[in-house]
């Protein structure tokens, strides 16, 4: 079995800034493969300038990403990518404005083949209060919410006072959800993508806490994976992104995809060394607390 | 030879409101020269007599403004379904009444098959009429463990699949964590996969290909059959991808000589931006043919009642279920409304909950008053919970209607029970209503949902009977007149047609429901068992028996 692909959410309703921060990745793909699939063409999903080619189903964009539409069956869009050849390194799926997470979510760790790395929701923080009132999309913008590992809060330059109230209603609504502020869709590619543990993770915009920490965890012996998957998703300890690997109680190297609240937990045929990429904000990445839960689950040699 | 040909018939019933019955009609050229009597005929020049209709009633050909092309697909599987069902080839399948009868069939469906890693599929399974019994793989490893098996409900939101499948789709698994697929106490999957998201994967290993809404090309002369048996000379297809293959193959596939029916698909709204959409329905429009008319749009604006996903107004659910899911929002909504109304494309819109058709009122109101069209016909599909004030604001806005009459009979118990409670389940696809609104209305099968048969479906409206033999909502009950007008002419002009179809009068389709009896003077509670000799399709003639 090859490596599995990962494959990250994009949801929130129309408006939220999707396709702003879909374009901003693509721009930052550095030399990633990237495959974006949106519900439709058209209203420019994808910059004009980054386009250099498109026929009825596939826009082709520099540096190797392309962009597929997937209408209504993105399963069966999941399934035909897999077998690209090259391979994309990454998918990125848009969703549609009204869509549930959840059961995109569902349909992605399902697919051999694909390892879910992520499902983001985003909200403008200008329009989210009118939203959530509305009569008829109220409800499903707060189950997009939700259903958020990573709650990514967009346009908060524009209107600061609203945005400040919505980030606290948000935070005493869904407290277990890592939330983040970006600014003209500059969400850091080190958050969905492979963080290179070496280099420090770039500021990803305008807003004062934009700037990252930190760390790698190797572990020194075979750890609980499930249970520490368990553990990392109800850690609360200031992690945005984490990504490595460590070998299970029965020996197998296990991929630990962690973003925002979700942890996923795959087996990718892989002889990669051990070890774990955290990112959180600065200062509120909780190193010391994040080494001293992980510890518990490292399982003495026998 | 002469070129007319004047059929004599026991009665004719022209639904032509200045000449409502005749004895005989004359054709030429696949049109109706002129109905009336044989010595009226007559004048019109030589002309050949035929009266293989002599003991006959014709009607206009029914006309669907609500079915799927998937039924004629769907036939090349396993038929599972509680009803007894008629396929395209005239067989009547009893219906299985419990999971061993299911079983058995496909059993016996097996013996048939060569290969043996082929997959075996069945469709239109229905537990709710099983006491609710769920299906597990288990049951289906009675037929093979080898050999991958799949059952899609009713509903078409559920699949039954054997160990097999889940094994082929990798699936066979503990630690799976996702509400569509139900574990056994053994941690496995039970078999059974709830959601498009979950069957999808497993789908196309059993045989259930995804592109299921548009048919193969037997698929689609099978759903003529069909038509032929039930007296359908015009139905819809809402709604169909409508790629470029698909539209090649249907254009292809209507044009043969004899292919016996008229098909309208509608093209399915995702996948193209709004000014995209508008613009690629106007360029098949001007591909349509006599017999495959193309040119507008089908929106999904919500989900299904007995599904929980329809969206509901006040006080929602009756069970307390969650309210349902939006397949599109709003402004889109609204920008297909305005883009296509300057255009002057027509949309369909299907709206089961209440709450989504108070959003297309919403949003039509405006659009309607930016792109004034006074002849819009815009459609609520299913509408089958609006309530009179709904009815009276589409019918103040143009709209037409198109009520789900067979819903009743097939799942009113449950609306009663469970999903909307008895005061809403007795006005559900409220025609009474809407007539009095003064509303233009069909009604509709929306085949393979339940079985195409424009008279079971005037049936359903006239008499409101459920499952269970109750009269759900007498107040709503329409007259056989309405019933056979709304099967005819009401949906004809849902699609613009009814200056082409819907009636026997002259300058029309020679479009002809044969029957063996007459719906106007028999038990209207006999309506549903009036046999279907064929059709008239464009002045050919088709008999079922020889299909």
């Amino acid at each position: 079995m090859s490596t599995p692909l990962p494959v990250t959410l994009i949801a929130g309703y129309l408006g939220a800034g999707k396709t702003t921060v879909v374009n901003h990745l693509l721009r930052h793909a550095n030399g990633r493969r990237l495959a974006v699939l949106v519900n439709e063409f058209g209203a420019l999903p994808i910059d004009e300038d980054l386009i250099e080619a498109q026929d009825d189903d596939l826009i082709s964009i520099a540096g190797g990403c392309i962009c597929c539409s997937f209408g209504s069956d993105l399963t069966g869009a999941l399934i035909e990518l897999a077998a690209l050849d090259p391979r994309p390194d990454h998918v990125l799926i848009e969703a549609s404005g009204v869509a549930i997470p959840g059961a995109i979510a569902g349909a992605m760790s399902l697919l051999e083949g694909y390892a879910p790395c992520g499902v983001c929701v985003l909200a403008d923080v200008t329009s989210l209060p009118k939203l959530i009132a509305d009569e008829y999309v109220g409800d499903t913008v707060e189950r997009q919410l939700s259903d958020a590992g990573l709650i990514v809060l967009t346009k908060a330059d524009l209107d600061p006072a609203t945005a400040n109230e919505t980030e606290s209603w948000l935070r005493t609504k869904y407290l277990a959800t890592p939330m983040l502020l970006v600014s003209d869709g500059k969400l850091a590619p080190a958050l969905l993508f492979d963080a290179p543990a070496s280099i420090p993770v770039q500021s990803s915009g305008t807003h004062a806490d934009a700037d990252y920490d930190s760390f790698v965890y190797t572990p020194p012996a075979r750890i609980a994976v499930k249970d520490m998957a368990q553990a990392l998703r109800q850690s609360a300890l200031g992690i945005i992104r984490a990504k490595g690997f460590v070998t299970d109680a029965d020996g197998a190297r296990a991929l630990i995809q962690m973003v925002g609240k979700a942890v996923d937990v795959t087996y990718p045929d892989t002889d990669a060394q051990p070890g774990i990429v955290f990112i959180g904000l600065k200062g509120q990445l909780d190193e010391a607390a994040i080494r001293a839960m992980l510890a518990t689950f490292e399982i003495a040699a026998v | 030879m002469s070129d007319i040909t004047i059929y004599a018939a026991k009665k004719i019933i022209t639904m032509n409101a200045s000449r409502p019955y005749a004895t005989h009609v004359a054709v030429r050229e696949g049109r109706v020269l002129a109905a009336g009597s044989l010595d009226e005929l007559s004048s019109y020049g030589p002309h050949t007599l035929d009266d293989r209709f002599a003991d006959k009633v014709l009607m206009p050909g029914f006309v669907e403004g609500h079915a799927h092309t998937m039924e004629g697909s769907l036939w090349a599987k396993v038929y599972c379904g509680w009803f007894d069902r008629t396929d395209p080839d005239g067989k009547t399948w009893e219906g299985a009444k419990s999971i061993d009868a299911v079983v058995a069939r496909l059993i016996e469906a097996q013996e048939h098959l060569t290969d043996p890693d082929a997959p075996l599929s069945g469709w239109q399974l229905d537990p709710i009429y099983m006491d609710n019994t769920r299906v597990t793989r288990a049951d289906l490893d009675r037929v093979s463990t080898t050999r991958p098996i799949g059952i899609l409900h009713a509903s078409g939101h559920i699949l039954n699949v054997n160990t097999r499948a889940l094994e082929l789709a990798g699936m066979m698994k503990t630690g799976l964590n996702n509400p569509g697929i139900p574990l056994g106490n053994d941690g496995y999957p039970t078999g059974e996969l709830k959601g498009p998201e979950v069957m999808t994967p497993v789908g196309a290993h059993i045989g259930f290909e995804r592109n299921m809404l548009d048919a193969d090309e037997d698929g689609l002369r099978n759903f003529a059959k069909l038509c032929v048996r039930t007296g359908t000379t015009t139905i819809t297809d809402l709604a169909s991808r409508m790629d470029p293959d698909t539209v090649d193959m249907m254009l292809r596939v209507t044009g043969e000589k004899n292919y016996p029916a008229r098909i309208v698909p509608l093209r399915f709204f995702l996948g193209l931006a709004p000014d995209e959409l508008v613009a690629e329905v106007l360029r098949l429009k001007g591909m349509s043919t006599d017999r495959l008319s193309m040119g507008r749009i089908k929106i999904v604006a919500d989900g299904s009642i007995q599904g929980f996903s329809a969206r509901l107004r006040w006080p929602g659910y009756h069970n307390g279920a969650p309210n349902g899911l939006w397949y599109i929002a709003p402004e889109q909504l609204s920008e297909i409304y305005h883009r296509a109304l300057e255009a002057g494309v027509q949309v369909h819109t299907h709206t089961n909950g209440d709450q989504a058709t108070q959003l297309v009122l919403e949003k039509m109101a405006p659009a309607l008053q930016a792109h004034p069209n006074p002849d819009h016909r815009f459609t609520l599909q299913h509408c089958q919970l609006a309530d009179a004030a709904q009815f009276g604001q589409a019918a103040k806005l143009g709209m037409c209607v198109n009520l789900f009459a067979n819903h009743h009979f097939y799942w009113g118990d449950e609306h009663y029970n469970m999903t909307v409670g008895p005061e809403r389940a007795t006005r559900m696809n409220a025609c009474r209503t809407a007539l009095n609104a003064g509303i233009p209305m069909a009604i509709h099968s929306d085949a393979p949902v339940t079985p195409l048969g424009p008279l079971f479906t005037a049936w359903a409206a006239v008499n409101r009977i459920t499952a269970s033999g109750r009269v759900q909502g007498a107040e709503e009950c329409i007259t056989v007149d309405e019933a056979l007008w709304a099967i005819t002419m009401g949906a004809a002009y849902t699609l613009h047609m009814e200056g082409d179809i819907g009636s026997i009068e002259t300058g029309k389709k020679a479009d002809f429901a044969v029957l063996d009896d007459d719906p106007t003077t028999c038990d209207p509670k006999a309506l549903k068992d009036i046999s279907v000799w064929g059709t008239v399709q464009g002045g050919r003639v088709f008999a079922a028996a020889d299909l």
